[in-house]
């Protein structure tokens, strides 16, 4: 057992933090939030450069080599930064999931292009009505047609669809077990996108599936059986969130002691006042015990093992977790961490969003219940 | 990052769990709650003992196995997981064994540690007395010297196993004129010497669970000294740290988990939503709690003491250990008001022992206020004015 990073690890950690703060300021990230695509072409082009796209996926792609472990440190880097833009959908939803489960012609066409930076990709699984990561839940359906197969239904909350050049797209295969995952040319006919206003000024989408056309050499992993599928990319994709969210965390637990060290009142720092620095304990032992749940599902995530029950306790640990840390973040803050003129709503917003996506702390109190055979 | 054991550690793991399943079928105990520091078994001490696992991250100078720390935290979560009776060696082996072993002297080290590690002296702890809780270097106990020895007159409270305890390590003054942390220091007194008598004191749930221990002219060999005089303070804070390091402060009530968690699946109330999101939330937190305490043993195993590390999962496994017996009570319902040998009593009372029992889980061994402090402090770097 050993919870440090390798030396490799902290210089990739190290070159991350480093870059994202040279390149990825809280100027930039209101810029993006505001801009209409989300993201920087010429920042994704650097970070492709950088090898981080490729990171995680094997040489003979284009990629780094390196394992899902190291990615989730470079997660944690991009949540601590609030990095806007397509990286996650991409490689994590996308990439990691095509590697998972395409054919090897599939891998050999995709992979590379995306680890180069050219092409965009994103996971298209909730549809309107969402509450639970179900197969229950998916109704966009795939019906055949010859050679082909045609989708129609509606996605929901599908982040980054819109700059997208491919969808994983999760449809029904038949009416009542089947379920399918294809890979839609997103520029293809049929497809109408509309950018909603979030929260986090992320950019998640609705998209309609009009009679899109999809080849059958499209189809990603076994048709009729892709939920078992899904739900490996729900697990890495709750992982890679709480990867996130430990780093949104780390930071604002930074700020928030910096604050309290500075902050005077009654002629001393608030830092000083024993009932503050109770507040900022119990934000650090948040901050470390999200940091191990994480971790250990990464972990076991990275070596391939078994891990329905770690995975699900990170995710409702963090989310809650991050829930409190919020709570006493502002209230030590002051009013002034209320405003925008303060840089925590952007880790507060981002946090919330992460929080939300790919499962909450009630759906993963169940899988942990079933673990437990209760 | 590896969050596995290796092939020897598993091997390790299941050996103890053998041990104390076999222990569990010859009958010689059943599984309690709070055993590790009060169940009182000198015969399951000695089969400890007689395994090498006392000690067990000691030299092997004086008698230890040299062990990994994360070894000796696989014994005891098992020994915890089975509520096994393991207080007259807990206290020697967690944390006055090694306090001999960082500060004592080499006579020290030869008298104790062999026998600590044959299950052949058993400790308590004289730090708190009756005005000095939280504020340890307020204490008031007194030792003069007079010649080759020191007198000691005062009272020690709150001392956990101390009906068995052959041995006392207490906490005196020695110094009443310097600073009051430094003229305190640390002797191993004989629970046998003429001047030492204990009153027990009953706790909430109705067990002795502490005694007051007085000591009026009790007179101790200055070999008894441990460490450098008037350093006692600073050696009190570093075996504190190891006090509170440990998987007991989340485990010390898993018998009660395992049962209730049981007790919810035989009734049907598992399927109850409201029941199934409270049990999974107790894993979840017994689960990040375990990680914490895990994280614990590392420190150690760099050979650092642990200190605002042992404070955090301390402060958070009482929270869990409390939140444990709230909700096995509220799931017992009505029940759980029944006494341990009541007609009707479920679960053998252990919800009830617990729920009482665990309010005083954050006060001993540090308040989780203090503990709060000293991760405000000396991890955050919070000013203290």
């Amino acid at each position: 057992m050993k919870l440090a990073l390798t030396e490799e690890q902290e210089m990739l950690r190290k070159t991350a933090r480093d870059f994202l703060a040279d390149k990825c300021s809280k100027k930039f990230v209101k810029q993006m939030e505001e801009s209409e695509t989300g993201y920087s072409r010429e920042l994704w082009q650097e970070m492709a450069e950088l090898g981080w796209i490729g990171l995680a996926f094997p040489g003979k792609y284009g990629g780094g080599d390196m394992s899902f472990l190291d990615l989730a440190v470079l997660l944690e880097e991009m949540g601590r930064a609030c990095l806007p833009g397509p990286f996650f959908s991409t490689v994590v939803l996308g990439g990691m999931s095509i590697l998972d489960i395409g054919s090897e012609q599939q891998k050999q066409e995709y992979l590379p292009k995306l680890i180069r930076g050219e092409k965009i990709f994103t996971l298209a699984l909730t549809e309107p009505g969402h509450h639970n990561y179900d197969a229950s839940s998916v109704t966009a359906k795939a019906t055949s047609d010859d050679d082909n197969y045609v989708i129609s239904g509606t996605k929901l909350f599908i982040p980054d669809a819109h700059i997208a050049d491919y969808l994983l797209c999760v449809v029904r295969t038949k009416p009542r077990s089947g379920i399918g995952i294809f890979l839609a040319d997103a520029k293809g006919p049929g497809m109408k996108y509309s950018v909603l206003k979030t929260m986090a000024g992320d950019k998640l989408c609705e998209v309609v599936f009009d009679q899109v056309p999809v080849p059958r050499a499209n189809i990603l992993g076994r048709l009729n059986q892709g939920w078992s599928a899904v739900q490996k990319i729900i697990q890495r994709a709750a992982v890679g969130k709480c990867c996130e969210m430990v780093g949104n965390l780390q930071r604002v637990l930074e700020m928030t002691v910096d604050y309290a060290k500075e902050r005077k009142q009654f002629d001393r720092p608030i830092g000083s006042f024993q009932v503050i620095q109770h507040y900022c304990a119990d934000m650090a032992t948040d901050v470390d015990s999200a940091r191990f749940s994480t971790y250990q599902a990464a972990w076991m995530l990275s070596e391939g093992l078994p891990c329905t029950k770690e995975v699900a306790v990170a995710k409702a640990w963090v989310g809650e977790a991050s829930e409190r840390v919020f709570a006493l973040a502002h209230q030590i803050h002051g009013a002034i961490g209320v405003t925008i003129e303060h840089d925590l709503h952007y880790y507060t917003r981002r946090a919330k969003a992460a929080k939300l996506a790919f499962g909450d702390a009630d759906f993963y109190r169940e899988v942990v219940a079933r673990e437990m055979g209760l | 990052m590896d969050f596995s054991f290796s092939e020897e550690q598993n091997e390790f793991r299941r050996e103890v769990r053998n041990f104390l399943e076999e222990e569990i079928r010859n009958g010689h105990w059943e599984p309690t709650c709070d055993a590790w520091v009060q169940g009182f078994n000198p015969g399951f001490t000695r089969r400890v003992a007689q395994r090498g696992w006392i000690g067990l991250t000691w030299p092997k100078d004086y008698g230890g196995q040299g062990r990994r720390h994360i070894d000796r935290l696989i014994l005891t979560e098992e020994m915890l997981r089975y509520g096994a009776p393991a207080a007259c060696h807990w206290f020697g082996d967690r944390q006055v064994g090694g306090a001999i072993l960082s500060f004592g002297s080499e006579e020290l080290k030869r008298e104790f540690l062999p026998r600590i590690v044959k299950g052949e002296a058993y400790f308590g702890l004289g730090m708190s007395e009756p005005g000095t809780g939280s504020d340890l270097a307020s204490l008031q106990t007194k030792a003069v010297e007079d010649g080759d020895y020191y007198v000691i007159n005062g009272q020690k409270t709150w001392t956990s196993c101390a009906s068995f305890s052959e041995y006392f390590d207490v906490y005196a003054r020695t110094d009443p004129e310097a600073p009051r942390h430094r003229g305190i220091s640390e002797f191993i007194v004989d629970a046998k010497s003429p001047g030492v008598s204990r009153i027990a004191m009953i706790d909430i749930t109705g067990t002795e669970a502490w005694n007051d221990v007085f000591f009026d002219n009790v007179r101790v060999h200055k070999k008894y000294l441990v460490g450098e005089k008037h350093r006692g303070f600073y050696q009190v804070l570093h075996q504190l740290d190891y006090e509170r390091s440990g998987m007991e402060r989340l485990m010390g009530n898993y018998p009660l988990f395992d049962a209730i968690v049981q007790f919810a699946k035989e009734n049907k109330l598992s399927k109850e939503p409201v029941i199934r999101n409270k049990l999974a939330q107790l894993q979840i937190e017994f689960e990040v709690g375990r990680l914490l305490i895990y994280r614990v043993a590392l420190v150690m195993e760099e050979g650092r003491a642990p200190n605002w590390e042992s404070a955090m999962s301390k402060a958070y496994s009482t929270e869990f250990e409390k939140h444990l017996a709230g909700v096995a009570m509220d799931i017992l319902g009505p029940y759980a008001q029944l006494t341990s040998g009541s007609k009707f009593v479920p679960l053998r009372g252990m919800a009830l022992h617990s729920y009482l029992g665990s309010k005083g889980y954050s006060l001993q061994a540090g308040t989780t206020e203090i503990l709060k402090n000293i991760l405000a402090t000396r991890r955050l770097g919070l000013p203290t004015s």
